[in-house]
C-alpha cells in the first residue's frame, strides 16, 4: 500500500512552511532514515526523512513551494512495482493523523496548537496604528522575530558599546533565529556565543555595563535565566541605589518567556510578576511586532537594567511595523488597543490572543470590549488602567502566570486602590493554573487561560 | 609556576621563585615606606571601624581586613591607571588601597549623608567609578562573573587594562567561579583572579569545606595558570601580581594568585571565633604580621629611622580621626534619598 510523507512540523508551534529542496527524484529508492528534502521555516531549517521503504512514485508538492501546512502530504512512497495512483488521491484527513516524518522529537501537530493564534494578520479593526508613528507612515507586515532582529541590529549600527550576547546567538542564528543575520552584519566581537552557562554570562554582561558598554543578553528562555536571577536581582537591579547613584547598569535581558507548547513544567512559566516585583529593574513585555520593535529599541537606549519577556508562539506572527528611519516606542506607556464602553480588559504579551478573540466573541452579544495591552509591566501605566475602568466599571485581567501574587492581584489592587468607588462589580482574574504546567495536550490547554474563561469572566463581571 | 604545597595548615607558604630565582619583588626605600603607610592606614582603619561597631555607630554587619592588609596593597602596586577592582564585602582595604576618601568610607560605614553612598549602601556596597572601583559585593561570588564582565569590557576596548577579582577561599567553591574561568580562558580576558584564603569561610575552615585546598590548582582544567603567594608578605605580592598583570595584559588571558593570608578578627563583628585557637591567631599575630614585616625590614636596612615611621603612624593616626569624626558628625540622609538612585 502506498504511503504519504506529510510536511512535517519542526516544532510544535510551527503551522506552515517552506518546502525548500528535494533531494530525491521520482523513481529514486528510498530506505528508511534516507533524507529526501528539507523544509524551512523563518526559523530553522530541517530535513525531511524518510520512515517508510520503497519507491519515491510521486513528489505532490514541488521545489520552493511556500507556507506548505503542517501534516500535507508531499510525496508518494510506493513499494516497488506498487501502483501510485490510489495513493496520490488519498484524502488528506488520513494524512493529519499519521506521525510526521521528522529528526525533530515531537513532530505531530498538537492540539494544543489551536490554543495559539492563528498565523494569518487579525481583522485590521482590531489593530490600530501604532500611535508612536505619524499618520500616514507605511506599514511593513513583518513578524515579532524580524523586528526584534531590526531592533537590534539598528542599535547595534547607531551604537557601537551594544553588543548581543547568549547561547546559539551567533553562529546558529539564534535558537529561535532572532539574533538571525546579526553576526554577519557586526561579527564575532559584537555578537558572542557564550557556553551554556546562564550565572556566568549573566553576571559577565552585568560587569560589561557596570564598565560602561551597553549588552543585550538573550536568555535561551527566561525559565533557563533562573539559574541567573541573582545576578538581575541583587547585582544589576540594586547597583546604582546602593552606590548613591553613581554605578549604573544599561543592560538588557531578553528572551522568551512564559509557555510555548507542549513543552512541560520546567520550560512553561511566566515570570512577570517575580521581575516586576522588584525595584530597579525595569520590565517589558510586548504582543505586537510594532511594539516589540519600538520597545526594544527603547530598551537599549535606558540606561537601566531591563528584563525583556518575548513569547515564542508570537515570534512567527505578522503584525503591522511602521517603516519609518528610527521607530521608538516609550517605556511605561500602555496602548488602548480596542475602546469599548462596557468592561476592561487588561493584558498583556500573549494574553492579547485571548482579550482580542474574546472580544470578538463578545461582541456578537452586543457587549463592547475595552482592551488594553500594558505593554510595560514596571513601571505599570496606572494610568490607562483608571482611566478605563473609570469609564467602564468593570474589569477582567487575563495572564498565564499563576494567580497567586500575580499580575493579575497587582492589577486588580491598583484598581482597588485607585478606581474603587467607580467599580460595578469586583475584578475579576483569568490566570494560569495553580499547576505545573503539565505536558498532555488537553492538560496544557486546561492548564492555560482559555477564550472561553475570558468571555465568562467578562459575563461575570457585567452579571450576564 | 605554581608551588607543590597542598596545604595551607601550618603557615603562610612561600610561592616558587620567578625567573630570576627570587619570589620576591626588590623594593625601594619609597616603595617599603608607602607599603607601610597604606597598610598601617587600613589597620589603623579597620581598628577604629571595630571600635565604632562597638560603640553602635556602624550598624549591620562589618567586615574586617585586619591581617590581610599586603594582598591588596601588594597588588595595587602592580595596577596602572584604568584598571578594574572588584571584591567581595571585606572592601574597606580594598577601597582605600584604591585611593577611595577614608572619610567617605567611613561614612558610609556610619549611614551618613557624606558616605561614598550617600548611606544607602553600608559598608558591603561602596563604588568609585573614578577610582575603577565597582564594588563591594554582598553574594558570595558574585563579584567574581562581574569582575569577569570588567575584563570583557577591557578587551572589547582594547584599552589595555585588566580587572582585578578578589574572592575568598569560601566563594572559590561557588559554582559562577567556574562559569567565569571557562568563559575567561575562552576568551582570553584579562582578568586576573586573586583568591584571598584566609583558612576560613565565615567559621568553616579550608580543610572542611574544600577537596582541592591548593587554591592555585582551581583553574587547571581551564588550562588557566595559577600560582600560591605568601599574601602576608607585600614584597612576594607584588612580585606575583607583575608577573600576573604582565600575563593578562600580553594577552594570554586569565591568571589566579592563590594569597595565602589570614584574617586576626572574626568573620564580621559577631564572629565567636569558637572554630579556630587563640594560639593560632596569636602566632600569626607574632611571627607573620604583615606590616611588622615592612617595619622590620625598613628599619634593619636603615631606610628610616624609629622616628620617622612614628611620623608616619601619626599621620595615618590623624587620617583615620578625622574620617572617625566626620562619620559620626555628619548627617543621615535626608528621608528624600529613600526615592532617588532607584532608575536613571
Amino acid at each position: 500500500m502506498p504511503t504519504n510523507v506529510l510536511m512535517p512540523a519542526l516544532s510544535p508551534t510551527m503551522e506552515q512552511g517552506k518546502l525548500s529542496k528535494w533531494l530525491k527524484k521520482e523513481g529514486d529508492v528510498i530506505k528508511s532514515g534516507d533524507v529526501i528534502a528539507e523544509s524551512e521555516t523563518d526559523k530553522a531549517t530541517m530535513e525531511v526523512e524518510a520512515v517508510d521503504e520503497g519507491v519515491l512514485a510521486k513528489i505532490l508538492v514541488p521545489d520552493g513551494t511556500d507556507n506548505v501546512a503542517v501534516n500535507t502530504p508531499i510525496a508518494v512512497i510506493a513499494a516497488e512495482g506498487e501502483d501510485v495512483s490510489a495513493a496520490a488521491a488519498a484524502p488528506a484527513p488520513v494524512a493529519a493523523k499519521a506521525p510526521a516524518q521528522t529528526k525533530d522529537a515531537g513532530g505531530e501537530k498538537p492540539a494544543a496548537v489551536a490554543k495559539t493564534a492563528s498565523a494569518a494578520p487579525l481583522p485590521s479593526a482590531e489593530i490600530a496604528s501604532p500611535p508612536e508613528a505619524p499618520e500616514g507612515t507605511p506599514m511593513v507586515m513583518t513578524t515579532v522575530r524580524e523586528a526584534l532582529r531590526d531592533a537590534m541590529a539598528e542599535e547595534m549600527r547607531r551604537d557601537g558599546d551594544v553588543f548581543v550576547m547568549g547561547e546559539e546567538v551567533a553562529e546558529y542564528q539564534g535558537a529561535y533565529k532572532v539574533t538571525q543575520g546579526l553576526l554577519q552584519e557586526f561579527g564575532p566581537k559584537r555578537v558572542v556565543d557564550t557556553p551554556i552557562t546562564e550565572h556566568g554570562f549573566a553576571g559577565l554582561g552585568v560587569g560589561a555595563a557596570f564598565a560602561g558598554l551597553k549588552p543585550i543578553v538573550e536568555f535561551m528562555t527566561f525559565n533557563f535565566a533562573m539559574q541567573a536571577i541573582d545576578q538581575i536581582v541583587n547585582s544589576a537591579a540594586k547597583t546604582l541605589y546602593m552606590s548613591g547613584g553613581q554605578m549604573g547598569c544599561p543592560i538588557v535581558f531578553r528572551g522568551p518567556n512564559g509557555a510555548a507548547a507542549r513543552v512541560g513544567a520546567q520550560h512553561s512559566q511566566d515570570f512577570a510578576a517575580w521581575y516586576s516585583s522588584i525595584p530597579g529593574l525595569t520590565v517589558v513585555a510586548p504582543y505586537s511586532a510594532a511594539d516589540a520593535k519600538g520597545l526594544l529599541k527603547s530598551a537599549i537606549r535606558n540606561p537601566n537594567p531591563i528584563v525583556f519577556l518575548e513569547n515564542e508562539i508570537l515570534y512567527g506572527q505578522q503584525f503591522e511595523v511602521p517603516q519609518m528611519e528610527d521607530f521608538i516606542v516609550p517605556i511605561g506607556k500602555a496602548r488602548v488597543h480596542r475602546q469599548g464602553k462596557d468592561v476592561t480588559l487588561v493584558t498583556y504579551s500573549i494574553g492579547m490572543t485571548y482579550a482580542i478573540k474574546a472580544a470578538a466573541e463578545l461582541e456578537k452579544e452586543g457587549i463592547d470590549v475595552e482592551i488594553i495591552d500594558l505593554r510595560t509591566l514596571r513601571p505599570m501605566d496606572n494610568d490607562t488602567i483608571i482611566r478605563s475602568v473609570m469609564k467602564t466599571g468593570r474589569c477582567v485581567t487575563i495572564d498565564e502566570g499563576y494567580p497567586q501574587c500575580g499580575m493579575g492581584a497587582e492589577i486588580a489592587m491598583r484598581i482597588m486602590e485607585n478606581a474603587f468607588d467607580y467599580l460595578d462589580a469586583p475584578v475579576k482574574r483569568v490566570t494560569g493554573k495553580n499547576v505545573p504546567m503539565p505536558y498532555a495536550a488537553n492538560l496544557e490547554k486546561l492548564a492555560l487561560p482559555s477564550v472561553a474563561e475570558v468571555v465568562a469572566a467578562a459575563k461575570a463581571v457585567l452579571y450576564r | 609556576m605554581a608551588a607543590t604545597r597542598t596545604s595551607a595548615r601550618s603557615s603562610a607558604a612561600k610561592s616558587a621563585p620567578n625567573a630570576a630565582g627570587s619570589n620576591i619583588a626588590e623594593f625601594t626605600k619609597d616603595q617599603e615606606l608607602e607599603a607601610y603607610r597604606m597598610m598601617l592606614l587600613i589597620r589603623r582603619f579597620e581598628e577604629k571601624s571595630g571600635q565604632m561597631y562597638g560603640m553602635g555607630l556602624i550598624g549591620g554587619f562589618c567586615h574586617l581586613y585586619i591581617g590581610q592588609e599586603a594582598v591588596v596593597v601588594g597588588v595595587q602596586m602592580a595596577s596602572i591607571e584604568g584598571d578594574a577592582v572588584i571584591t567581595g564585602y571585606r572592601d574597606h582595604g580594598h577601597m582605600l588601597a584604591c585611593g577611595m576618601e577614608p572619610k567617605g568610607v567611613m561614612a558610609e560605614l556610619t549611614g551618613r549623608r557624606g558616605g561614598l553612598s550617600k548611606g544607602k549602601g553600608g559598608s558591603m556596597h561602596m563604588f568609585s567609578k573614578e577610582k575603577h572601583f565597582y564594588g563591594g559585593h554582598g553574594i558570595v561570588g558574585a563579584q567574581v562573573s562581574l569582575g569577569t564582565g570588567l575584563a570583557f569590557a577591557n578587551q572589547y576596548r582594547g584599552n589595555g587594562n585588566v580587572s582585578f577579582t578578589y574572592f575568598g577561599d569560601g566563594a572559590s567553591n561557588q559554582g559562577q567561579v567556574y562559569e567565569s574561568f571557562n568563559m575567561a580562558q575562552l576568551w582570553k580576558l584579562p582578568v586576573v583572579f586573586i583568591i584571598e584564603n584566609n583558612r576560613y569561610a565565615m567559621g568553616t575552615s579550608v580543610h572542611r569545606a574544600s577537596a582541592q585546598m591548593d587554591f592555585s590548582k582551581r583553574g587547571l582544567s581551564f588550562n588557566i595558570p595559577g600560582e600560591q603567594v605568601d599574601g602576608m608578605d607585600v614584597r612576594a605580592v607584588k612580585r606575583a601580581a607583575d608577573h600576573a598583570v604582565k600575563w593578562c595584559r600580553d594577552g594570554n588571558g586569565p591568571y589566579i594568585l592563590e594569597m595565602q593570608t589570614y584574617r586576626y578578627r572574626g568573620h564580621s563583628m559577631s564572629d565567636p571565633a569558637k572554630y579556630r585557637t587563640k594560639e593560632e591567631v596569636q602566632k600569626m599575630r607574632d611571627e607573620f604580621d604583615p606590616i611588622e614585616q615592612v617595619r622590620s625590614r625598613i628599619l634593619k636596612a636603615n631606610m628610616a629611622s624609629e622616628d620617622d615611621l612614628k611620623k608616619i603612624d601619626a599621620t595615618v593616626r590623624s587620617v583615620v580621626a578625622e574620617a572617625a569624626e566626620f562619620a559620626t558628625h555628619d548627617p543621615e540622609p535626608d528621608p528624600s534619598e529613600l526615592w532617588t538612585d532607584v532608575l536613571r
